[in-house]
């Protein structure tokens, strides 16, 4: 059985909960299995967030806030620097043999949390995240697809095809038919219907990048390593 | 809305083909009252029930629900409940900690008063601090009223048991109101999997003339007991009238067993009946311990979890016959005061092997975590704990 128990922390702006979506629909997209859990907090911009997903191959019971995660997904370098995490220090509760992906473009671990998370022999994975964003979409609001891929590119969990679908649910709707033919829209649809595909374009760039990334560092994972 | 057809409530809750959905707990409410045929709703906003009160009245807007409306409060809300449905209609509500509360003198008269209806209780904090997370104290208090109080894990559990909460309620033998009670956020505002009978049939309305004491006018009961209450006659009066009729609640109570066995599968499930600890729970505390049961196994452990579904009529048979050689009993809740592990103790005559707890409160999340610490304790199993907490 693979199963992941993931927390993502971030800053309110950065779509932490946005990506807790995407991440659960493109294991529903791939026939597998993920439950998020709804947080009701008073979220604003540049205070922390959280949000949790349990992904798994084998159908989950359990609910409620990821309290042990083998999983922990930082999306900005002040959930560490700064303590803007519910949760403090920001490894809390990590399970052994779990990994840790940090979106950072220097090593932001004092040394001495280092320590405990070799013995805990958790894996870490850093990355400029909000600068692959930047680069590639133009945007460092693409820095959650960034970290969404990596994940999967470490993971494996899903194909490309499916975060693309999940991607589609997300921003065009599940709804709305592309070939029924977009001329019937008014002009005011079609434009921003054309925004929204850019969008999605330039999103799936950035994932497709870091999926890579994970493959060309090694990180793709085996089977034994998962962590129960 | 598609046109709907009367079917067997046999056929719709048994055999009907279902498909799969990916809808959260309150979604998967509306969609059971969607098929029931349901002719009222009423209730009064409250977190985190509001949201399948909102769903209901886009049903009664899409013509599915036939009236609908906003009490002035719950207490309005609850004995407008009783009105209608003494009036013959099938009726619907939901509410949320605080809020049943504040319903709860009308709805503890309801199962004397012969009130067939579903009430959807969407758990939250009732004590001070106030908080809206999903602690479940709230349905110890519906324990003694004499309604069936049946405790969902998840969406499916949400809809099965309240679509099926209707035919049950509407048993001649049986004819009292039925609780349906879930987590609030845990169950109501999180996507599960629900498969779900087609959208295109619904339950045959409610006959009102099939009870056990059908409404002929106010001189005859049940009317006339809310209308010309015993209290004003005799002392003697008034306590055997209540005695008789009491005793008659509780037996209807007993007598939906069988129902909640024809269709809802029994009042308990067991998951690996030949362990030797156990985990009972119910609710979401149910699946929490699903999940420490899978884990258990996977560790080669003998650990098997029965599932409360029914909490009342409260399943004392099955649960004495399944601890029969249980070594210990684990008993996962979401309240302080474990309600649940006192109906345990009380029905076995070993208490001394029920662990109580874990428990968490204020709506926390229960980790599964803190479920295996308890299975280690009971089977002597020691392991090293290498959880930063």
């Amino acid at each position: 059985m693979k199963r992941y128990n993931i927390r993502i922390a971030g800053v309110g702006g950065q779509g932490v909960v946005t990506s807790a979506h995407i991440l659960g629909n493109a294991m529903s997209a791939a026939g597998k299995y993920a439950s998020l859990v709804p947080f009701f907090g008073s979220e604003k911009r540049m205070a922390p967030v959280e949000a949790y997903v349990r992904a798994s191959d084998q159908p989950i019971y359990e609910v409620g806030e990821v309290v042990y995660p083998n999983v922990i997904m930082i999306y900005h370098p002040q959930v560490i620097t700064h303590g803007k995490s519910y949760t403090m220090p920001f490894y809390t509760g990590l399970k052994e043999n779990g990994m840790i992906l940090i979106n950072s473009d220097a090593d932001i671990i004092p040394d001495e949390d280092k320590r405990i998370l070799e013995e805990l022999n958790a894996r870490i994975y850093m990355i400029p995240a909000t600068q692959i964003a930047r680069e590639i979409a133009g945007t460092e609001l693409a820095t959650n697809m960034a970290m969404v891929g990596l994940f999967f590119g470490i993971t494996r969990l899903v194909e490309i095809e499916h975060i693309e679908k999940a991607l589609i649910e997300r921003f065009l709707g599940g709804t709305f038919v592309a070939s029924g033919g977009t001329t019937a829209l008014d002009s005011a649809i079609e434009k921003k219907f054309k925004k929204k595909q850019e969008l999605l374009a330039k999103n799936l760039e950035v994932i497709k990048y870091t999926l890579k990334l994970a493959e060309e560092n090694g990180w793709v994972e085996e089977e034994e390593k998962v962590a129960t | 809305m598609p046109d709907q057809r009367v079917v067997d409530p046999e056929y719709l809750i048994l055999e009907a083909p279902r498909e799969r959905k990916f809808i959260t707990g309150s979604q998967a409410f509306a969609e059971a009252i969607k098929r029931a045929n349901v002719d009222i709703a009423i209730a009064y906003p409250i977190t985190p029930q509001s949201e399948t009160m909102h769903l209901v009245g886009d049903l009664y807007a899409q013509g599915y629900v036939k009236d609908y409306y906003r009490a002035e409060e719950e207490y309005g809300a609850m004995s407008a409940i009783a009105g209608a449905v003494r009036g013959g209609a099938r009726a619907f509500s939901a509410t949320s900690g605080p809020g049943l509360l504040r319903g709860l003198e009308a709805i503890v008269s309801w199962p004397g008063h012969r009130i067939p209806a579903v009430l959807g209780v969407m758990t939250r904090v009732v004590n001070a601090p106030l908080s809206i997370q999903p602690d479940n104290v709230e349905i110890s208090y519906l324990l003694n009223c004499g309604m069936i109080v049946l405790h969902a894990e998840n969406q499916q559990d949400v809809f099965d048991f309240t679509l099926a909460g209707f035919v049950i309620s509407e048993k001649v033998d049986v004819y009292i109101p039925v609780a349906v009670c879930t987590e609030g956020f845990f169950v109501t505002h999180a996507k599960g999997y629900v498969n779900l009978p087609p959208e295109d049939m619904k339950l045959p309305p409610r006959d009102p003339y099939k009870a056990p004491v059908p409404p002929t006018d106010c001189e005859i009961p049940p009317a006339r007991i809310q209308r010309d209450a015993p209290v004003q006659k005799s002392n003697f009066m008034s306590y055997l009238i209540h005695a008789v009729w009491q005793q008659e609640i509780w037996s209807a109570n007993q007598r939906s067993r069988k129902w909640i066995k024809h269709y809802l599968g029994g009042l308990v499930e067991v998951v690996n009946p030949d362990a030797e600890v156990f985990i009972v729970a119910s609710g979401c505390a149910a699946a929490q311990g699903r999940e420490a049961q899978r884990y258990a196994e996977m560790e080669g452990l003998p650990v098997g979890l029965v599932k409360v579904k029914s909490i009342r009529p409260f399943p004392a048979q099955e649960i004495r016959e399944i601890l029969k050689k249980a070594k210990a009993v684990i008993v996962p809740e979401h309240n302080i005061v474990g309600w649940l592990a006192k109906e345990v103790k009380a029905v076995i005559p070993n208490s001394g092997i029920v662990v109580d707890g874990p428990r968490v409160y204020g709506g926390m999340t229960l980790p599964v975590e803190l479920i295996m610490e308890k299975i280690y304790e009971a089977l002597g199993v020691k392991k090293a704990k290498k959880t930063v907490v």
